[in-house]
């Protein structure tokens, strides 16, 4: 699998994303700055990754959404490419009108650097079919907006077509609407979730939950 | 020409700062305080001489950059 990183400045979850891609792909990813127009021809999966971007500057994500490279990413998405955006990468996504609604302050006004438990409500797309549907899995969030919202239509039909991939299990961190973590666009092949999976890829640092979401990206690879 | 863009959370979406701003007060004792919402006020300095045109400058800018549609409603005003 050919994977690209976009880089924007403050984003700083890049490398943890490059680690958790290599282990499972056997391949380095291929880090973008922001300012690149192109994707590397034959580029399957492009990754925005955690971070700051832009300070969070306006809104979180608001400056990254305007970069350069976000018209290569946006018609990679629509010839059907893999896009995944975590945290911030979430947050561009939903600025950027990849996947609806906006992420919002924490209800309860705190950052949040914690576990979290998801419930994986789609195991059947390119990023989750080594997960079980239904089954529930640990992974860490660091962020200060992540507070899923949309309007009351756009809820029905993401809940309708189901679209969320992944629910917040137990306690509802940070005010999402639906317990919502992570979202899919209607082809399944843009995911945007908050929590990080990229950094529960190693059993000496936080445990192994994360992996599949990289094994599954590695294998719709290997078998096209 | 300057523009007056205001930016405030659109009805029914969650401001938590307005929140905790409207329960601050309350317990600095101010009584009868009722919804408090917060939002952002951004001055823009554009080269447009004409009102109606700098106003639809504004209002563009807002659309795809000052303000997020989904959440936010925004005025733009000429000063």
């Amino acid at each position: 699998m050919k994977a690209s990183i976009v880089v924007f400045p403050g984003t700083n979850r890049e490398r943890d994303m490059a680690i958790a891609l290599e282990r499972t792909t056997g391949r380095k990813p291929t880090m973008l700055w922001h300012r690149d127009a192109e994707l590397p021809a034959g580029t399957d999966l492009v990754v925005l990754p955690g971070g700051f971007s832009y300070g969070d500057y306006l809104r979180c994500g608001a400056m990254a959404a305007q970069s350069p490279i976000m018209a290569a990413v946006r018609a990679h998405a629509e010839r059907g490419g893999l896009v995944l955006g975590v945290c911030n990468g979430f947050q561009m996504l939903t600025e950027a009108g990849l996947l609806p609604g906006a992420l919002l302050q924490n209800a309860s006004l705190r950052f949040l650097a914690m576990n979290c438990t998801m419930r994986v409500e789609r195991a059947d797309t390119a990023f989750t079919h080594h997960f079980q549907r239904g089954q529930t899995f640990q992974a860490t969030m660091a962020h200060g907006d992540g507070n899923y919202f949309c309007d009351a239509e756009t809820l029905k039909r993401l809940e309708g077509e189901n679209l969320v991939a992944l629910r917040y299990e137990g306690e509802n961190p940070n005010g999402s609407l639906n317990a919502i973590a992570g979202i899919l666009s209607p082809n399944l092949r843009v995911l945007g979730l908050m929590p990080h999976p990229e950094n529960c890829v190693d059993p000496l640092v936080g445990g192994t939950d994360g992996l599949p979401m990289f094994t599954s990206l590695a294998e719709s690879f290997a078998a096209a | 020409m300057k523009l007056r863009v205001t930016v405030f959370p659109k009805a029914g979406v969650l401001d938590p700062q307005g929140k905790a701003i409207e329960r601050a007060l309350g317990g600095l004792g101010f009584a009868g305080v009722g919804e408090v919402r917060t939002g952002k006020v951004m001055i823009v300095e554009v080269a447009e001489t004409d009102a109606a045109r700098a106003k639809a400058q504004g209002e563009e800018m807002a659309r795809k950059l000052l303000a997020n549609t989904v959440i936010e409603s925004f005025t733009v005003e000429i000063l």
